[in-house]
């Protein structure tokens, strides 16, 4: 296992690096579809140039990450290149370990289910290459290449996601609420993973989810002042370091307001650029509980499924949140080897590949031929951003419906037969 | 989402396509070539109309009076170049400064990366010179363009005088709103790019070229001026640009309007328009027209100077002069007079020209077919290419993939780094060595499978070509799409010759009819073939020979495009169109 992946890693470090010395590295540093206005290398830049010059880096509007992000490069500026390597390959290694440690559930449950969905679990031989094919999916994915030479910050915060995930698998609460804490510093949205690691936790230490024992709530009460403990700790460290609250509008008040309407691949951008002042804010808060909405049908559905449930709500953070980046897509894309047994229940596969796949190729011919041509407008750039929205959320729920349904095998057998004997098929309605 | 989740309804789908799938694509391709082909019947085109409102009624009398003044300063012109044996630049910058216009001149040099052949150039060295005639009570904030080519020999002196003659009456009028340039490019395209450059301050071709000191705002409209004879009988409306990009019809439309008004014969690809189209000899022209625009377009050269402004978002066209067998003939005075009338009115313009359409081909001057009617026909192929896959597979076919895009990128990057090498060692010229380059490594792709088989012995399986036909497929589906977005005409043309072998290729249909009809279909014949098509419908055909070394200039002037104006058709054949269509080289001689 760790030759593989050693070559594969060798081989994603020299396509990046060939890539971070060529000419295209400037230009995919500008592409809106690779960089946001959160995470663009520029902005950081600016916001380098703004201490250095003893101003607050968010006066003027440009610059819209974390102080800890700034201090942190503020002595790794010249070394950006390899930072951004270096947290990529961390990246992968702790998938590989997430990976690692999931086979076990699978031994713990083997013995609860009827003969002829035994060939539905998976075997330790079938689990051996997983985390080399989880490694594959995230560094050579072409998302995860173009993020890391934009030397976008997105690679920054899906390695400490990627940690967030490590230390909850391997059962450390503190370091998973001290990751989380992080996580959602840097972005608010991951606050959503609460649910599925407490979850986890309690599935770990055997605490039964039933809203009338005490030691459900004991627990919830345990992990959620270690997190919002180091919250705080974080936000007043912040504030230590710049010596002014004006990060709090720049950083959060700027996620959550979207007043940047630069196109990306998101839903925010054209919406808001065509309302009326007046119904703004409604709409803003209807887009914003979106993204949080999910999580609680998502809780109650999958409480037996806690990890199944965090890439659930991985792969809805990163499509509804207001800024999203191919950098992010690839996050959870990362993740579908894991589920690689539902495959033989997914019914979608073949036209969500195919849609992604021409939308990604769509995106820059239009935005060519609206930018620079003048031939289209928005209206195009929106309809292929959709298109591959729609496409994200048919991946996302055809791996939802493949996973209910062979949870349903695994109780039911993998034959259904109707009362007089004949073959059944299951519809969803 | 009935169709997505229920599994009844979809069994009965997939089974009816898979039953009927070779007559569904048979007639689909027969439907599209023929939806094209109606195209440019007449009523189902539409006639032309003026959409931006502010250019739309002024009754105004055009009175530029000074035509024979203006042929006479013509004359002048040509003895200055032809005793300074290039750019007159002091006399043309003295003649300007006489006129009050602001005047500046900007110098360029390129050497061009192998010797063109066509115009017998390798090391370019020129001069630019303008005038900017300053709005008298506007702010400086939009201009128009007004060029005319300073070219060797006896052409286009006509168009400098016109030009010199219309900028001296526009001095005396107070209605300009505008800053209008007046602009004598040498070297034609290389001249315009420098020039073009400099304006905007971008530098994308590696042309070294001397800032430009004096600027108008930023431009609304240009248009560029070939006139060769005293009198004309017919103006010409050149349309097509780098990339296939075409400038807003409107533009097209004002000139219609104008020769209308003023009663000046006006062709589009040279050919007049006619009153019979319900005739099958009425038809064919409108055909031959399309087909000529649809040609051009498919080039991805720039057919007149005005096709370097379309990439920076300016409305351009060029309007040549011609002088045939007529009865009637019109004079520069009238000539200048459309001119007049044509900026007057782009004076008027608020903003630029958006509203009429940006993608349309023309069988007439006064018809159009939008982008709305035009892109079902290369829809209907490409529906082809997507009926034709088959169930999804494991990735294991890289290598086949690899190396064809290796082939690929050997045929865009080689034949330039070479040409020395080759002209060491083969006695030919290094536009030649070039051009025969290319066409060798193009040859030495098709005995790819025969090495790539005997080097990797374990390669070949059952399944293992229906999966790299699956994405052959794919590949040259989103390839088509997005190429016919952006220049749509070539994008049909490679769809109408690629989808046909892209669906019926398996290693199991006869090898060696498959094999002669898929180099038969492959871009480099499909490029011999449109070589000799536009030779007819120019109606000048060209015998064997002479279409052959037409076909070797085509390749250079392509591959020369795309290194001095950024053109795309090479790289596009060369990276990507050429490797797709390896692939199915591939499928096709699978073991």
């Amino acid at each position: 296992m760790a030759a593989p992946l050693t070559l594969l890693l060798i081989v994603a470090v020299t396509i990046r690096a060939a890539l971070f010395r060529s000419s295209l590295a400037e230009l995919i540093a500008e592409r809106v579809e690779v960089v946001s206005p959160i995470t663009a290398w520029k902005r950081v830049v600016e916001g380098l140039a703004l201490l250095d010059l003893g101003v607050s880096p968010y006066s003027g509007d440009v610059f819209h990450e974390t102080p800890l992000i700034i201090y942190m490069f503020h002595f790794l500026v010249d070394y950006a290149e390899i930072t951004f390597m270096v947290s990529l390959n961390k990246n992968i290694i702790l998938k590989h370990f997430v990976v690692e440690f999931r086979k076990q559930k699978f031994a713990l449950e083997a013995d609860r289910y009827p003969m002829d969905s035994l060939e539905l679990i998976r075997s330790p031989k079938e689990m051996y290459y997983i985390p080399l094919k989880v490694a594959m999916f995230y560094l050579l994915n072409p998302f995860t290449i173009l993020s890391c030479v934009a030397k976008s910050t997105c690679g920054l915060n899906n390695a400490v996601l990627a940690l967030f995930f490590l230390s909850t698998i391997k059962g450390n609460v503190l370091l998973s609420a001290i990751f989380l804490c992080l996580a959602t510093y840097q972005s608010i949205y991951p606050i959503t993973l609460c649910a599925p690691a407490m979850l986890y936790f309690m599935q770990r230490q055997y605490i039964p989810v039933n809203f009338r024992r005490v030691s459900f709530w004991w627990f919830i009460v345990q992990y959620l002042f270690m997190y919002l403990g180091s919250l705080f700790v974080l936000i007043c460290l912040s504030f230590f370091l710049l010596g002014s609250w004006d990060y709090l509008p720049s950083v959060y008040g700027f996620i959550l307001s979207v007043p940047d309407l630069t196109p990306n691949i998101g839903l925010f951008w054209y919406f808001f650029a065509e309302m009326f002042e007046h119904f703004r804010l409604f709409f803003l808060c209807v887009f914003q509980i979106n993204v949080f909405f999910y999580t609680i049908p998502l809780s109650i559905k999958l409480k037996e499924h806690p990890v199944f449930l965090m890439f659930m709500q991985l792969a809805v953070i990163s499509i509804f949140k207001s800024y999203p980046t191919v950098g992010d897509v690839a996050l959870y894309l990362a993740f579908l080897p894991v589920w690689s047994h539902l495959h033989r229940f997914l019914r979608n596969i073949f036209l969500v590949s195919c849609v992604l796949l021409a939308c990604s190729v769509l995106f820059p011919v239009l935005w060519h031929l609206w930018i620079y041509a003048g031939s289209a407008n928005s209206n195009f750039y929106y309809a292929i951003t959709l298109l591959f929205n729609v496409a994200q959320i048919l991946l996302v729920s055809d791996y939802f419906y493949a996973f209910l349904r062979r949870e349903h095998h695994l109780t039911n057998g993998l034959y259904l037969k109707r009362k007089d004997g004949s073959e059944a098929t299951l519809i969803l309605k | 989402m009935g169709l997505l989740s229920d599994p009844n309804r979809r069994r009965a789908l997939i089974s009816m396509l898979t039953r009927l799938n070779a007559p569904i694509c048979v007639v689909c391709y027969f439907a599209g070539v023929a939806w094209f082909m109606g195209l440019a019947f007449e009523p189902f085109t539409l006639r032309t109309y003026m959409s931006e409102n502010a250019m739309g009624s002024t009754m105004v009398e055009e009175r530029f009076p000074a035509g024979e003044r203006a042929l006479a300063t013509g004359r002048e012109f040509a003895a200055h170049k032809k005793k300074v044996g290039g750019m007159p630049v002091d006399w043309l910058v003295k003649n300007m400064q006489d006129r009050g216009l602001e005047v500046f001149t900007q110098s360029f040099s390129r050497t061009l990366p192998f010797p063109d052949e066509n115009k017998e150039r390798y090391i370019v060295k020129g001069t630019n010179v303008y005038g900017i005639l300053r709005a008298p009570r506007a702010p400086r904030t939009e201009a128009l363009v007004l060029s005319a080519p300073c070219s060797p020999g006896d052409s286009n002196n006509q168009a400098v005088g016109l030009l010199l003659g219309l900028a001296q009456y526009f001095r005396n009028q107070i209605y300009w709103a505008k800053d209008i340039i007046f602009l004598v490019n040498e070297h034609d395209l290389i001249g315009m790019q420098a020039w073009l450059e400099g304006y905007h301050h971008t530098n994308t071709t590696g042309m070294s070229w001397s800032p430009l000191q004096g600027r108008g705002g930023s431009i609304q409209a240009a248009l560029s001026l070939e006139l060769s004879s005293d009198v004309i009988t017919s103006l010409d409306l050149v349309l097509e640009g780098l990339n296939g990009q075409l400038p807003n019809l409107d533009l097209a439309n004002l000139f219609y309007a104008f020769c209308q008004k003023i009663g000046v014969l006006c062709t589009i690809q040279g050919k007049l328009q006619r009153n019979d189209w319900d005739s099958v000899s009425g038809y064919s022209h409108a055909v031959q027209t399309m087909m000529l625009m649809v040609m051009k377009q498919a080039s991805g050269r720039p057919w007149g100077d005005h096709g370097l402004f379309l990439r920076y978002h300016i409305e351009a066209a060029t309007i040549k002069g011609v002088n045939s067998f007529r009865q009637y003939k019109t004079d520069a005075t009238t000539i200048g007079r459309l001119l007049e009338g044509m900026y007057r009115k782009l004076n008027n313009l608020l903003e630029r020209l958006h509203q009429s359409y940006f993608f349309y081909l023309m069988p007439s001057l006064s018809h159009f077919v939008s982008i709305g009617y035009y892109m079902p026909a290369f829809g209907l192929l490409a529906v082809i290419l997507l009926l034709r896959q088959s169930s999804p597979g494991v990735l294991s076919v890289l290598t086949p993939l690899v190396i064809s895009h290796l082939t690929g990128v050997a045929l865009y990057a080689l034949p330039i780094r070479f040409q020395e090498t080759a002209v060491e060692h083969f006695p030919v010229s290094e536009t030649e060595a070039v051009v025969l380059t290319a066409i060798a490594i193009y040859t030495a792709g098709l005995a790819l499978p025969h090495n790539t088989h005997r080097l990797l012995s374990g390669e070949g399986t059952e399944q293992g070509w229906r999966v790299l036909k699956l994405i052959a497929v794919l590949y040259l589906a989103v390839l088509l799409g997005c190429t016919a977005l952006i220049n749509f005409s070539l994008g049909f043309i490679l769809a109408l010759t690629l989808v046909p072998l892209a669906a019926f290729v398996t290693p199991h249909v006869p090898k060696v009819l498959s094999a002669f009809i898929l180099v038969i279909l492959s871009p480099a014949c499909t490029l011999l073939f449109s070589v000799f098509f536009f030779q007819e419908l120019q109606e000048m055909p060209v015998s064997f020979q002479d279409g052959w070394l037409l076909y070797l200039s085509v390749i250079s002037q392509g591959i020369l495009d795309h290194s001095l104006y950024g053109s795309l058709v090479y790289p596009l054949i060369a990276l990507l169109v050429y490797p797709c269509w390896l692939l199915f080289w591939n499928i096709l001689f699978w073991k």
